[in-house]
């Protein structure tokens, strides 16, 4: 008796099963109906992120073969992981690594507190209008492009520059080549990235300071508190979370260093000392159309780019802060 | 005691006050600069070692970049793309950022999809060759579609379109509309300053567009403005650049005035960005646009 009922019910669980599938096919089906204007929205900007996004994701396969144009992605030969073991055999790409990171510590160092100060600096500024123009001011070559930036560098900088022009009789020493002399390469890219970010970096920081309350600094003048007492133990405080977190961002970006700004910059002169990763991606893959090494040297990027974000996005969450994705 | 600490305060004020406006004035005085020398004669900008004020203004540098068609081409292509360009930026991070407010199936998907573009990079070369198999070298369109949806842009868009109240979806759900009329009815109503600000960051974006163009453009007749200014200036190479000018002047047997027509180009290349400078201000003052400021 149990046992028929066992069987009767087996019998009748694959049935069951697909009652429930196709009214969940049918249940789906009507959802995405009544969805479709939505969907209808979405489309356009899917396609997009698919086509121009994700299948360029794919084509990283050229990094384990010989890829030839002629022969396409999928008929290329296959050559495993040579490539890779070229990136670490290779004088230039360790070079250009190498390069790339010292590069980006020199940011870090240089680059990355100047907003921090300036942005307490701008806080302490009694006039509001005084403040509105002053920052209006620091902002503006945050929206000027790499190349006017560059330009502007350039006019200033060559050797019959206005910068040479009034050094050569004040010191008088012979003009300096600030543009072609290896050894201003990294200097001349970290002032360009001051001189264009410092004031726009300014904004989070400010951010986090417009939340402290003012009965704090009233509470630390009626404590007898100075200015660089209340910046101390107030206004600092404030922004360390932010500081930390921006930091820790940063280091997640280390291979990045700004294709524009160091492709511009770039000359004969100044190749071997300023050429990163990116830059070299380009020279190599697009100029020389070495695609398959290319990619792989890219694609050695983008994956410890990935892992670094993410360790460094884990980082900031262990910092008590929600981090970002 | 009370007066010298207020004494020694009210001086650091005033010297913090002062060394900001010295670095401001320190950040305007390259512009200041390239301003009066664009309008200095060659022969005065060769004698002279520091030009604040011209001491004769004149037109030289402008007149000859407005001659070459070269400069002119490059100003056409680059507003072109600028409107054509900001406007599929606008419309179709718009249309995917509230169509992902939506509670549809597959959001987190897609969600997910966005975001993972944030940590993943295609690379550079394997990105050339999509847009090369789909034909788009040489074209303008190879200039817009690649960048068409700045990913942040779109979380950030995605945000400020959660923060309207969907009581109002409701409401004009209940009054029949479908959720297309909701989007152009409703909500792109109420987003007019999003719309504003995204459109001026995009364009600032699109106006500045060099990486793109270097890559996927091999036609100098399709250049945008900051590759031509890049050869002038950068590679200091206005002869070659401007070809039509130089042989006008050639033939007028006139000296080009070299050094000054960079001045000029990098000019009128930030006139437009000056233009909509007090604009873009104004919305990022207003904090929609600090999300993103975060990457």
């Amino acid at each position: 008796m149990n046992q028929k009922n066992l069987a009767s019910e087996l019998e009748a669980l694959p049935n069951l099963s697909m009652t429930i599938n196709t009214s969940r096919t049918s249940k789906l089906r009507k959802r995405l109906w009544k969805e479709r204007y939505l969907f209808l929205l979405l489309l356009p900007g899917l396609l997009y992120f698919i086509v121009y996004r994700y299948v360029p994701m794919l084509g990283n396969i050229i990094a384990f073969q010989d890829y030839s144009p002629f022969r396409g992605f999928l008929n290329s030969e296959w050559v495993g992981l040579q490539h890779f073991q070229k990136i670490f055999s290779d004088q230039e790409v360790i070079r250009v690594l190498w390069n790339t990171i010292y590069l980006s510590f020199l940011q870090i160092a240089f680059a990355f507190p100047i907003p921090i100060v300036l942005a307490i600096m701008l806080n302490e500024l009694k006039s509001e209008r005084y403040k509105r123009i002053v920052q209006s001011i620091l902002y503006l070559p945050h929206f000027l492009s790499w190349v006017v930036v560059i330009g502007i560098a350039t006019i200033f900088l060559k050797t019959e520059g206005l910068v040479n022009r009034l050094i050569t009789p004040l010191f008088g020493i012979e003009p300096i080549a600030f543009l072609q002399e290896p050894g201003w390469f990294m200097p001349l890219v970290i002032l360009e990235v001051i001189w264009k970010e410092a004031g726009w970096g300014t904004i989070i920081f400010l951010a986090s300071l417009a939340g402290v309350s003012p009965s704090l600094y009233e509470a630390a003048v009626v404590d007898g508190a100075g200015r660089w007492r209340q910046i101390w133990h107030i206004t600092l405080p404030a922004l360390r979370s932010t500081i930390i977190i921006l930091l820790i961002l940063r280091l997640g970006t280390v291979l990045d260093s700004g294709f524009e700004q160091i492709f511009l910059m770039l000359n004969p002169f100044t190749i071997e000392a300023g050429n990163v990763l990116d830059t070299y991606v380009y020279f190599l893959g697009i100029q020389q159309s070495d695609f398959s090494f290319g990619t792989a040297v890219g694609l050695f990027k983008s994956v410890v780019g990935f892992v670094l974000i993410l360790s460094a996005n884990w980082l900031a969450k262990r910092f008590g802060d929600e981090g970002v994705f | 005691m009370r007066f010298h600490k207020s004494l020694t305060e009210r001086i650091s004020g005033m010297m913090n006050a002062s060394l900001l406006g010295l670095l401001a004035l320190l950040m305007i005085f390259p512009f200041y600069y390239i301003f009066a020398v664009s309008f200095t004669s060659y022969e005065e900008y060769v004698a002279s070692e520091l030009i604040l004020w011209p001491k004769r203004w004149v037109l030289d540098a402008y007149t000859y970049i407005f001659n070459a068609k070269e400069f002119i081409r490059s100003l056409g292509v680059t507003i072109f793309i600028t409107v054509v360009g900001c406007l599929a930026n606008l419309l179709f991070t718009a249309t995917m950022a509230y169509a992902m407010t939506r509670n549809i199936w597959g959001q987190r998907t897609f969600l997910l999809l966005v975001v993972f573009t944030f940590v993943f990079h295609a690379g550079m070369i394997p990105t050339y060759l999509i847009v090369k198999a789909t034909g788009l070298i040489d074209s303008y369109w190879s200039l817009i579609l690649p960048n068409l949806i700045n990913p942040f842009n779109l979380i950030v868009f995605r945000q400020f379109f959660l923060n309207i109240p969907s009581e109002l979806n409701e409401a004009a759900v209940i009054d029949g509309a479908n959720d297309l009329q909701v989007f152009t009815k409703v909500i792109i109503p109420l987003s007019k300053p999003a719309f504003a600000a995204f459109g001026l960051f995009y364009a600032v974006l699109q106006w500045n567009t060099y990486f793109t163009a270097i890559l996927y453009l091999n036609d100098p007749a399709k250049f945008t403005i900051q590759v031509i200014l890049r050869q002038i200036v950068i590679l200091n190479d206005a002869a070659n650049t401007l070809t039509s000018a130089a042989r006008d002047a050639a033939i007028a047997e006139s000296m080009p005035p070299v050094e000054t027509i960079g001045m000029a180009a990098i000019l009128i290349a930030t006139l437009p960005i000056l233009l909509v400078y007090p604009f873009l201000q104004k919305h990022f003052a207003k904090g929609v646009m600090v999300g993103s400021v975060k990457g």
